[in-house]
Parts: structure tokens; C-alpha cells; sequence
């Protein structure tokens, strides 16, 4: 006869409640996850970037061209947040990714206006992610035809209800072809690295203090940095590993162009390396649980899928969610990665990102060896 | 005589539970001290406090003449500590167990020292199986190994033999008595009374506090206990007669024997009294260490409420 004993399924039961109902990470797991995912998917998540910064190179100053500055502002898919003097500085602010949108109004354009033959207006799009432009790209299809209306007056205003007295040309950089795949792949590089990165170091030393070892650990002459960089630098390779992997899947299989930027890259690599190892550190000295490792982990890894421009476009969430987005480090590891990769920025443009990623680090080591415990008070 | 430990007033508490209470101890050099004392009486934390791995609340104190506050890392460097479960890395191999040991200790000559301590375990033709593998025995006799593979002067160990076969165990304190004749130190907790009387010197700790300090023969002589013992048939069935009686504060069965004890010797007289009678034999023995113990633990717990 098979043992089915209904007491002892409730002895379990019973103790298995007992034990989660104490865990109060249980209510954190309980409560905030759902929160989170709630607020990010219902609000974080606009499908449709408005507001994007967008630089101006006016090499005209006359009536029309401040009316189609106008009709730009009012389409509010471009904020009008650069002015630049010169082709050069215009394709610098695009480059480094500064600005979405560069748009370039021709010396001669209220002449050729007058004179009927439909002058050209560029406008040249960050298209490394695609779905960030898409909805401002199709909302310039409607400029020639509305912007100036209201200009066209006296012997223009027949030209009003003819056909539109100017094109827009755009021109998307980077990703000429919209391939959604350019951007996701580099960007999963990002999260590959930190979930293993992450979850590995955080459970290799809490399954030390899980198992006793940690006891002996701590009865050696072993300081705490030793621990550490032992500990750390075989993840080190595994990460390297992983990057070639991405990497190689992604020149052969999806085509991803690499257009260079590699000292950029391997700097941007080693720091978001290094720092998610120390994270998995940091999160171990907390977890007194393997268990308890993994959920920590899992917290930091759900917002850097949401937040960092990984899953949607960094410019289409509102603003509180790009001020969370910055402090998390995958951010600045994917525009790193995605500035080499597709724009071959040079160090001049990933300064920014990569002073972050560095911040990351030390930040990260520092509370690590904080928090690490020398003894077992 | 040197002293390997010199500690005075240490204590522990977690939370608002005072684990040792103002413990003072010493302990020559070369000498075997065993650590007894009930679960949970603190043992653990002491032997921690003593090689760094806990901080006392207050007191103070010295091991191998490097102060236990201040100089944890010299301590650890010349001590040698047997966790109270095994805490080897059952996923590595047993060399590599012991070569870990050896790097973390930053020893010369590596491979010679694990090698001759792979002999000296009889483990050298399995040196390649995995540590958790390895028989309940074996496990703490190659823990020993890693701990006293650095050559240290004190070596603590914790209950190293609990749940482990009689012939292991005495291979193990064979062990343990041949590297105290070398000079080094030992502290060893642990549960079992024969152990207890294989080591030098005793310590006895109770709710934190220790109880009883020397030799076996002077922690039994200073507990000021008297022992009737009782022979014939069936006199082991008298234990829970007799127990709980006035003056008997311990009645406990030693195979067909009855060992009744007490402190105060016209009390435990009248209890025995009614059973002065045939079939039974009476007299006076000397306690042994256990009845010695379960005592002090009754006079601690009086202490403790
Ligand atoms: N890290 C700790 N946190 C809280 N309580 C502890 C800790 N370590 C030990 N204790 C408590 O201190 C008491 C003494 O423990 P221990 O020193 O392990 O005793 P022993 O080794 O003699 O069995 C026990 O009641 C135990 O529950
Ligand atoms: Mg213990």
C-alpha cells in the first residue's frame, strides 16, 4: 500500500507557512513585484516617444523657417533643444547621441519656397532604436503639406491648397533599414551579462555561508578584498566569454554592423563586468540564503530589463522613469555598447556613460567591503 | 609554563541572549582541555571568540600572547579550527581540500606537505575523490588534517567527533595526543565522558558560565557529591522511584546499577533508605564525570532561574 499520510501533508503544510509568513522578503517578493510591473507596464511603457531632443541647423533666419519650427514644436514629437551652428556640430550632437533628430533647414529655402520648386528640408534620424522614431518619423510625412498654411498668403496663398510646397527628406542613420534586431542584440548583451554576472557572484558566496564553509573562510588569514577578487575574477572569464558569444552571434547571424569604437567597448565591458560581479558581492553580505540571493538579484535585474532602454525606448518613458533608468548601470553599459556597435562613437562621445559605469564600480566595491563581515557577529 | 590562552571576563550576548557570561580561562601550553558543557551552553561562541570570528561584548583576554581584540589576523595565522559541522568543500577533492588549505596559509613546499599529509591520513590512493564522499570519520579526520596543516600552536576543535564510529574516534585522539606531545595546544568540545577523560585538563560550561575547572579528578572532587550505588536485580528500575525524592538530584541507571548522587549527604540517606533492603546492595562510590555533570547542570539551571 502506498504511504499517504493526510497529517503529515498538513505537518508540512502547516510548517511551510509557518516559515514564509516569517520571511518578510516573502512580502516584499508578495507586494512589490506585482507593484512593479504594474507601474512599468502600465505606465513606464509608451509605445509612442513624444518629445524628443531634437537639434536645429537654421542656415536661413526668415519667416518660414520659424513657422516650420513652430509646426515641428507643435507636432510635440520634437523638443527643440539644440541650436547648432554648423553641419559639423549638428552631426556631433546626433553622434553622441545627445539629440534624436538633426534637422537641417537650407540657406535658400524661403527663395525656393517663393520660386514653387519644393526645396528640401533634412531631417536625419537616430534610428539605433527604431521604435523611438518611428511615430515622429510618420508624423513629418504631414509638415510640407500644414506648417505653412498660415504663411502663405496674398499671391502664395494659391500655392496653399496645391500640392506641398516643400519635402522632407529623412534620412535614418545608423539603422538605415529600421531592423529592430540591430538594437535588441547589442542590448542583450547588457542583460545576459547581468544576470549571470549578477546571480552567479551572489550565490557562490552565500552558498559559503549556506553550507558552513564561510566559517572556516573566515578562520583563515583571508582579508576580505582577497575573498573578493578570488572569488570574482573566474566570473570575470565567464563574462568575456559570454561578450564573444553575443558578439559573434551577432555579426553572423544578425548581421549587427560594428563600426567600431572598440576602445570604448572593451573599457565599457570590463567596468559593467567588474561592477556586476561586485553587485553579485554585495548582494551575498546581505542574503543569508541562496534563495534569498536569487530574489535580491531578480530585484536588480527586473527594472534594468524595463528601465535601461533595453525592452523600450529610454525616450519614450516619462521622466521619473529616465531618472531611474540612469542610476541603473545596464543604461550606460547598452549606450556604450549600442554607441560602438552601430555609431562607432569614439571615447569623446561614451565619456559620459562610461564615468558612470566606472561610479558603478566604486561605488559598488566600496559597499562590498563595507559590508563584508570579518567575523560572524 | 607559557600560556596559550588567557582570557578574563568575556562576554556574549545575541540579542538580548546572554550566551557567556563573564568566562575567565586559562590554558597552558602542550595541554589538552576539554570543553564540556550541554547544548547551547556556549561552547561554540567561545571557541569563536577565542580565534576571532566573534567579537566579545566586554573583556579581554590573550591566545598565543596576541590579544583576541585587537590581533585576530596573527591568531589566525598560528591557529587551527575545526568548525562544529564540516565545513571542508565536499565538491572539491580531498587533495584539493588540503592544497586550498595550504595556499590560504601561503606555505612553502605545498605539494610536499599535502602529500605527506595524504600519508599520514592513509588517504594518498583516493587523494582524487571528492571530500563529501567521504564517511562521517574520514571527513573529520581529513578536516583535522587541513586545520594542522599550517603548523599551529592552538588548535581548537569542535565537537570533532560527534556521530563519528568508536575505532575513528580513537584514531582521532591518538591524533590529537600526538600533536599535543609536539607542543601544540588544543581545545576540544564534546559530549562524550570518555573523550572527557582523555584530556588533561577540563573545562565545564553551563548557561554561559563556566562550572567546574581541572583535572577530571579535581572538577569530580571539588563538586562536593556523594554517590550511592546499587546492585541486584532489577535495581536500575529503582531510578524513577528514587528521583525526585528530597536530597537525590540525580538518579540515573548505569547498566544494571543505580547511581543515585547529592549534595547534602543526610537527605539522600533518608531518600535511600527505604530501599537499604534485600535484594539490593548498597554503597558509596565516587561520582563518575557524567553524574558530576548532570549535577552541575541542575545547580546552573537553579543559577539561570
Ligand atoms: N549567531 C548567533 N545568533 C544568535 N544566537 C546564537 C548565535 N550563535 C549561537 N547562538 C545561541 O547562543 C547559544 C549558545 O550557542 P553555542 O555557543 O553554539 O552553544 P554550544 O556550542 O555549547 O552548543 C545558543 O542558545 C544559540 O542558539
Ligand atoms: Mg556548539
Amino acid at each position: 500500500m502506498m504511504g499517504f499520510s493526510g497529517a503529515r501533508v498538513m505537518a508540512v503544510l502547516v510548517k511551510e507557512f509557518k516559515q514564509l509568513a516569517r520571511d518578510r522578503l516573502t512580502y516584499a517578493m508578495m507586494l512589490a513585484i506585482p507593484v512593479v510591473q504594474l507601474v512599468l507596464f502600465g505606465y513606464a511603457i509608451n509605445a509612442e516617444p513624444r518629445h524628443l531632443p531634437t537639434a536645429l541647423l537654421v542656415q536661413e533666419d526668415s519667416r518660414y523657417a520659424r513657422s516650420m519650427v513652430a509646426a515641428l514644436e507643435n507636432s510635440r514629437f520634437f523638443d527643440l533643444t539644440h541650436q547648432a551652428r554648423s553641419p559639423a556640430e549638428l552631426d556631433r550632437l546626433i553622434r553622441s547621441g545627445e539629440v534624436q533628430f538633426a534637422i537641417t533647414i537650407p540657406g535658400d529655402f524661403s527663395r525656393r519656397v517663393a520660386r514653387g520648386d519644393k526645396p528640401q528640408i533634412l531631417v536625419e534620424a537616430d534610428a539605433t532604436d527604431p521604435s523611438a522614431t518611428g511615430g515622429a518619423v510618420a508624423a513629418l510625412a504631414a509638415l510640407p503639406s500644414q506648417a505653412l498654411v498660415h504663411d502663405l498668403t496674398g499671391a502664395m496663398a494659391a500655392r496653399a491648397g496645391a500640392p506641398a510646397p516643400f519635402e522632407v527628406v529623412v534620412h535614418r542613420r545608423y539603422n538605415p533599414e529600421a531592423v529592430t534586431s540591430y538594437n535588441i542584440v547589442p542590448g542583450l548583451l547588457g542583460i545576459i551579462l547581468s544576470m549571470t554576472l549578477v546571480m552567479l557572484t551572489a550565490l557562490s558566496v552565500t552558498r559559503e555561508t549556506e553550507r558552513g564553509t564561510m566559517e572556516t573562510l573566515l578562520a583563515t588569514p583571508l582579508e576580505p578584498f582577497e575573498v573578493m577578487t578570488g572569488k570574482l575574477a573566474p566570473y570575470v572569464g565567464v563574462g568575456l566569454v559570454q561578450t564573444i558569444v553575443v558578439l559573434l552571434l551577432a555579426r553572423f547571424l544578425f548581421g549587427v554592423p560594428m563600426e567600431g569604437g572598440w576602445i570604448g567597448l572593451i573599457l565599457g565591458l570590463s567596468l559593467f563586468i567588474v561592477g556586476s560581479l561586485a553587485l553579485g558581492f554585495l548582494i551575498s553580505t546581505a542574503a543569508r540564503s541562496q534563495l534569498q540571493a536569487m530574489q535580491m538579484s531578480f530585484f536588480y535585474i527586473l527594472p534594468s530589463m524595463l528601465l535601461s532602454g533595453f525592452m523600450f525606448p529610454f525616450r519614450g518613458m516619462p521622466v521619473w522613469a529616465q531618472w531611474l533608468g540612469e542610476i541603473i548601470p545596464v543604461t550606460h553599459f547598452l549606450r556604450v555598447v549600442r554607441g560602438s556597435l552601430l555609431k562607432g562613437q569614439g571615447l569623446i562621445d561614451q565619456w559620459p556613460s562610461l564615468a558612470a559605469l566606472t561610479a558603478f564600480v566604486l561605488v559598488v566595491t566600496a559597499l562590498a567591503m563595507i559590508r563584508y563581515r570579518r567575523t560572524l557577529d | 609554563m607559557s600560556l596559550a590562552v588567557d582570557v578574563t571576563g568575556l562576554n556574549k550576548s545575541f540579542g538580548d541572549k546572554h550566551v557567556v557570561q563573564d568566562l575567565t580561562i586559562q590554558l597552558e601550553q602542550g595541554r589538552i582541555c576539554g570543553f564540556l558543557g550541554p547544548n547551547g551552553s556556549g561552547k561554540t561562541t567561545t571557541l569563536r571568540m577565542l580565534c576571532g570570528l566573534l567579537t566579545p561584548d566586554s573583556g579581554s583576554g590573550t591566545a598565543l600572547g596576541f590579544d583576541i581584540l585587537k590581533q585576530a589576523d596573527q591568531i589566525k595565522r598560528r591557529t587551527g579550527y575545526m568548525t562544529q559541522r564540516f565545513s571542508l568543500y565536499e565538491d572539491l577533492t580531498i587533495a584539493e581540500n588540503l592544497e586550498f588549505a595550504a595556499r590560504v596559509h601561503e606555505l612553502d613546499r605545498r605539494r610536499e606537505r599535502v602529500d605527506v599529509a595524504l600519508t599520514r591520513l592513509g588517504l594518498e590512493a583516493r587523494r582524487g575523490q571528492l571530500a563529501g564522499t567521504l564517511s562521517g570519520g574520514w571527513k573529520q579526520r581529513l578536516a583535522l588534517a587541513a586545520a594542522t596543516l599550517h603548523e599551529p600552536k592552538l588548535l581548537l576543535l569542535d565537537e570533532p567527533t560527534a556521530g563519528v564510529d568508536p575505532k575513528a574516534r580513537r584514531a582521532f585522539w591518538d591524533e590529537i595526543h600526538a600533536l599535543a606531545a609536539e607542543g601544540l595546544t588544543v581545545m576540544v568540545s564534546t559530549h562524550y565522558m570518555d573523550e572527557a577523560e582523555r584530556c588533561h585538563e577540563i573545562a565545564y560550561i553551563s548557561y554561559g558560565r563556566l562550572m567546574a575547572r581541572g583535572t577530571a579528578q579535581q572538577v569530580i572532587d571539588g563538586s562536593g557529591l556523594i554517590t550511592f550505588r546499587a546492585e541486584g536485580p532489577d535495581a536500575d528500575r529503582l531510578a524513577r522511584e528514587l528521583s525526585g525524592k528530597p536530597g537525590v538530584e540525580t538518579a540515573a541507571a548505569f547498566g544494571t546499577a543505580l547511581h543515585v548522587s547529592g549534595t547534602d549527604r543526610a537527605a539522600l540517606e533518608a531518600a535511600v533508605k527505604p530501599y537499604r533492603r534485600e535484594p539490593w546492595r548498597w554503597r558509596e562510590v565516587e561520582p563518575t564525570l557524567e553524574d558530576v555533570f548532570i549535577h552541575l547542570m541542575g545547580a546552573s539551571q537553579d543559577n539561570f532561574q
